[in-house]
């Protein structure tokens, strides 16, 4: 952990450091008003507490200050809202996914995460299409598309150290998509209350080196077709 | 019911002798007060309900596992050798919700000082419909009775979240409960009605009901955020009971709204609840924001800082509520240019957020502060809805909110809102109107304490959350040791629980405080803050009927340290003295 | 509850106010409520819709559209009846205010007896909100016209609301003429009349929304 002070976990996509970078951003900004603020706070209950022979001001307000605070909260928010959309849509927006790159089917049911994958041939519903239960296994620095789906309940798709998150619904196919920056194994978690078994519907996943991924698939396929033989 | 002919008669009763029997008095009671006390003792219990509730879970939070101390009470169904099972732990995560936000913090809110208040702050005999109030309370218990007795039922109680997404909420077969999930829409659908019928009388009352002078802009703001609440409370209501009746049928008959079998659409409940739910967060701040204006005024002995500023951040706030649901949506599938719209919406709330919090520091400065507990309550709910209010920015930018979302952060930012805000701004009303409502004064130095543990145990407990939140640690996670990445941080869980029990423990203090001034207290003065407002003209505590001539209003409510007063309070129904000029030119500023 | 003492405080001063005396003003609130209730309804009936339109047929093809148009119309009799109600005892006419309280109540009776009619005939069609026992059979040409699930659940969720708010409207009606019969209301005293004149309009008024778009569109 680089910042000690900060538990955030490791950061291993593309688009990660984006995200963190907007955060530190709005702590920065929400950091400085919340110091004013309490030490302001402070400062008046300190200064203007009740003393004897002192009168309190008779004031109704300033109407110059409610237009100041008000503009500058309004060039703030305005500032959030500008700095947030480009990041919103390249995470988020099917039209701005990256193009190329691996294609995984995800669907998940009580209290398990399935993943597809095309197999060797890179198409879906042909004959060397394999599953991985709990466990999803990508090549590091290609584009990862994930189209989500939910057999029961609503779960949610939760990859903390890439810093993605996305509901699997019933009913629909989400799309998704990221790209890891390492190597290693990570987390997969459920993040939306989906059954008494909500708390371990967890999985791996696994970050290798696009030769060792191209061997895995090759020796899953190789499982998937020996299995069909047997 | 007659209105009018009401003072005379009832203040013949209350002041001579009150006749009525013990039943009409003070359990099916018309008087408004009653009604508002009677909601206040049933809210503190399910406050306390709700407390107990989450402290259970902080247990599991803490020391996943291991038997919880004296658990074995439990029974096998829900915590076999006093170790809770995973059903039990979603039965208290959704119960603790459903009680703090429907039968807590809104009655506390609402129920209390929307009845106790509104009557005799605009100097009204009553409400508009004093039958139809009773009514409202006699509505309400029913209700919380049923979502209680849903513990007992076979299966348990709900256990879908207080939210209820469907369609875990809509099949059995999902969530493991059955009659549970059902009494909780039933029992939530028959408090919409309780709700519905208070809404129609504050809002009636408030109209109709105002004494001579009392104009909207003299209007004390605790009027104000309680009547934009009333107002919100009758448009958001009824959207959750048609929600809640589409997804009771889905549970009962076999419809299928919500579930995508046959073309229902799950993300509707969401869509439905979140219409509902947004109005229903500011249904549980703005009246606090209300209180905490009227008593930081007090406190500081001074007019509020920019009256009109103030309601109409309240109005906008208000308004705002309506078009941003879909914020609670980002990471649904919702598609994303409308996340991009409802991101823009939801961060323009922080502009008159800002509005309010720079005024109340307005208010502070130049002031003669007095730090009586209700004004220390205040003053907390101040500095803490600020942080939750910032940490909202974080969750509202969209991008930011992928990783936070259904986190602990966000439950850090319901607490810094709803415990910080809401929860404090009760703390500091309750302390501030009960001398009105029982005739006695709580006791301060008991007061004090409660108020400074809970302050810092409050902060302990829940500021840590945002780190546990930020670490990737989502909500209604039964074991977090079951995730790698969240075993380094167990040992904040660990803090966090021995926090929330000195918490809790804390709240005893002020049970008791509650409880020994009932009797024990100093009696009280009829003016004991040296407040403005109408309530303070009537005798603490007021008879049936509340005033014995109808006050006529001459100036705003906040008339502190005035110059045209010898002392450093102007009642509101203090006629001009030695002045020329009529009462008009005493309205504060900007009406 | 006189009109005019709602609106002065004992000492004869001018109140604060709408200028509306409260039931009047209670009513009007507590109808936007129920605005908000079937606009929820609606709303929700639209996006399932949309979402899925196979499960909805085409209009006329399961529902008898020219007996719930004659039904519209029976409601809409029963407003005007309403307001000669309201008219005549304005006017002080107490028999008139009888004869078209009753009237209104009567007809308010025959919508409902209808609209069980049709409730009646659509199930043992298999028209029927529960979806495990959905078989709807429509009469288009001859040809079976089948729609989802959804379309029955949608379909008895917005006019048995409806329905239950006339139910409610009916027995308000009966409890308004007995007090009629009885004299209660007179020239200068007639808000409870009133009151039960806006909620029947209501009534009246979201009963034509949803013909429009459960029968005809």
């Amino acid at each position: 952990m680089e910042r000690w002070w900060m538990p955030l976990p490791e950061d291993v996509s593309t688009f990660g450091p984006r995200i963190d970078s907007l955060f530190f951003t709005i702590l920065w900004i929400t950091g400085i008003v919340f110091v004013l603020v309490e030490v302001l706070l402070v400062y008046y209950i300190v200064k203007y507490r009740a003393r004897e022979g002192r009168r309190a001001i008779f004031s109704h307000g300033n109407t110059r200050l409610e237009i100041i605070w008000t503009t500058a909260t309004f060039a703030i928010v305005f500032f959030l809202g500008l700095a947030s959309q480009p990041l919103w849509y390249a995470v988020k927006e099917p039209a701005r996914f990256p193009r190329g790159g691996l294609e995984l089917n995800v669907t998940a049911k009580q209290f398990e995460w399935h993943v597809t994958y095309p197999g060797l041939d890179g198409r879906f519903g042909t004959a060397d299409d394999f599953e991985k239960r709990n466990e999803l296994d990508i090549p590091v620095g290609v584009p990862v598309h994930i189209t989500l789906r939910a057999e029961d309940v609503i779960h949610s798709f939760f990859l903390p150290q890439f810093r993605l998150k996305q509901d699997a619904v019933p009913g629909m196919e989400i799309p998704a998509w990221f790209q890891a920056t390492k190597t290693g194994e990570f987390v997969l978690g459920c993040a939306e209350l989906c059954g008494l078994g909500h708390y371990r519907m967890r999985g791996r996943v696994i970050v290798q080196s696009q030769e060792d991924f191209q061997r895995w698939v090759q020796q899953q396929t190789q499982v998937r077709t020996a299995d069909a033989a047997r | 019911m007659s209105t009018i002919a009401l003072p005379h008669e009832a203040q013949a009763h209350a002041l001579h002798h009150d006749d009525r029997s013990f039943v009409r008095k003070y359990i099916f009671s018309t008087d408004h007060k009653i009604i508002g006390i009677q909601f206040l003792f049933m809210s503190l219990f399910f406050l306390l309900v709700g407390g107990l509730l989450a402290m259970t879970m902080r247990w599991q939070l803490g020391w996943p596992g291991r038997p919880i101390p004296g658990g074995a009470i439990l029974g096998d169904a829900k915590a076999p050798g006093g170790v809770m099972l995973p059903e039990f732990y979603n039965a208290l995560v959704t119960m603790h919700g459903t009680f703090m936000i429907f039968f807590a913090i809104m009655p506390l809110l609402v129920g209390v000082f929307a009845n106790y208040l509104i009557p005799l702050q605009i100097g009204a005999p009553d409400m508009a419909f004093p039958r139809l109030n009773m009514a409202s309370f006699w509505t309400a218990v029913p209700a919380g009775l049923m979502m209680l007795a849903s513990f007992l039922v076979a299966g348990g109680s709900a256990g879908a979240g207080w939210t209820s997404y469907a369609p875990l909420s809509a099949v059995p077969e999902y969530s493991g409960v059955h009659t549970g999930q059902q009494l909780w829409c039933l029992s939530l659908i028959i408090l919409g009605f309780s709700s519905l019928m208070g809404a129609v009388n504050y809002i009636t009352t408030v109209i109709n009901m105002r004494a001579p002078g009392m104009t909207w802009f003299r209007l004390p703001l605790p009027v104000w955020a309680l009547f934009i609440t009333a107002i919100l409370i009758l448009l958001a209501i009824p959207i959750l009971t048609g929600a809640l009746i589409l997804l009771y049928f889905d549970q009962t008959i076999g419809t299928t709204f919500f579930l995508p079998a046959n073309g229902g659409q799950p993300l509707l409940w969401q869509h439905m609840f979140w219409f509902f739910g947004h109005p229903e967060v500011y249904i549980l701040i703005l009246p606090a924001m209300g209180f905490v204006s009227e008593i930081l005024a007090n406190g500081a002995r001074k007019p509020i800082f920019g009256y009109p500023a103030m309601v109409g951040a309240m109005i906008a706030i208000a308004f705002l509520g309506w078009i941003v649901w879909g914020h609670h949506m980002f990471m649904s599938g919702m598609n994303p240019v409308l996340g991009g719209y409802f991101m823009v919406s939801t961060l323009v709330i922080a502009v008159p957020s800002a509005i309010k919090t720079f005024n109340w520091l307005g208010t502070l400065w130049g002031g003669s502060i007095r730090f009586h507990v209700p004004m220390l309550n205040a003053l907390a709910f101040v500095s803490m809805f600020v942080i939750g209010g910032l940490s909202g920015m974080f969750v509202a930018a969209t991008p930011v909110d992928i990783p936070l979302h259904d986190t602990y952060f966000v439950v850090a930012h319901i607490h810094y809102v709803l415990f910080g805000g809401s929860l404090f701004g009760i703390f500091a009303a309750i302390t501030y109107w009960f001398p009105k409502m029982f005739g006695r004064m709580m006791n301060e130095t008991l007061g004090k304490i409660h108020f400074f543990l809970t302050f810092i145990f409050f902060n302990l407990t829940f500021f840590p959350m945002h780190l546990l939140g930020i670490a990737g640690m989502m909500r209604r996670l039964y074991d977090p040791t079951q995730y790698p990445h969240l075993q380094p941080v167990q040992p904040m869980n660990e803090f966090v629980s021995v926090n929330a029990f000195l918490l809790g423990a804390t709240q005893l203090i002020f049970v008791f405080n509650f409880l020994w001034s009932l009797f024990k207290g100093r009696k009280a003065e009829t003016n004991p803050w040296h407040a403005n407002t109408l309530e303070w003209a009537a005798p603490s505590p007021p008879p049936h009927g509340n005033f014995e001539v109808t006050p006529i209003v001459y100036r705003g409510p906040y008339e502190y340290s005035s110059p045209d007063s010898p002392v450093d309070y102007l009642p509101q129904d203090r006629p001009p003295l030695e002045r020329p000029s009529p009462a008009p030119t005493l309205a504060p500023a900007g009406n | 509850m006189s009109q005019a003492a709602a609106l002065t405080y004992p000492d004869r001063r001018p109140m604060p106010g709408m200028g509306v005396y409260n039931m009047k003003l209670g009513m009007w609130v507590f109808l936007l409520s129920e605005v908000m209730f079937f606009s929820g309804l609606i709303g929700s009936y639209v996006i399932l819709r949309f979402a899925h339109p196979t499960a909805y047929p085409p209009p006329g093809t399961v529902l008898n559209v020219p007996l719930t148009a004659f039904n519209t119309f029976v409601l809409i009799c029963s407003s005007v009846s309403m307001v000669k109600a309201f008219a005549a005892i304005e006017a002080g006419d107490q028999k008139g205010l009888r004869t078209f309280l009753l009237a209104t109540t009567a007809l308010g009776i025959l919508f409902l007896s209808i609209q069980g009619v049709e409730y009646t005939k659509l199930a043992s069609e298999g028209m029927l909100p529960m979806a495990s026992l959905y078989h709807a059979v429509g009469r288009h040409g001859g040809t079976a016209v089948l729609g989802g699930p959804l379309y029955g659940a949608t379909f008895y969720t917005l006019t048995g609301f409806h329905g239950a708010h006339v139910t409610i409207g009916v027995l308000c009606l009966i409890f308004t003429s007995i007090r009629a019969f009885r004299g209660r209301y007179t020239q200068e005293n007639h808000g409870g009349i009133e009151i039960m004149g806006l909620y029947w309009h209501f009534v009246d008024l979201v009963w034509i929304i949803l013909f429009t778009i459960v029968y005809l569109i």
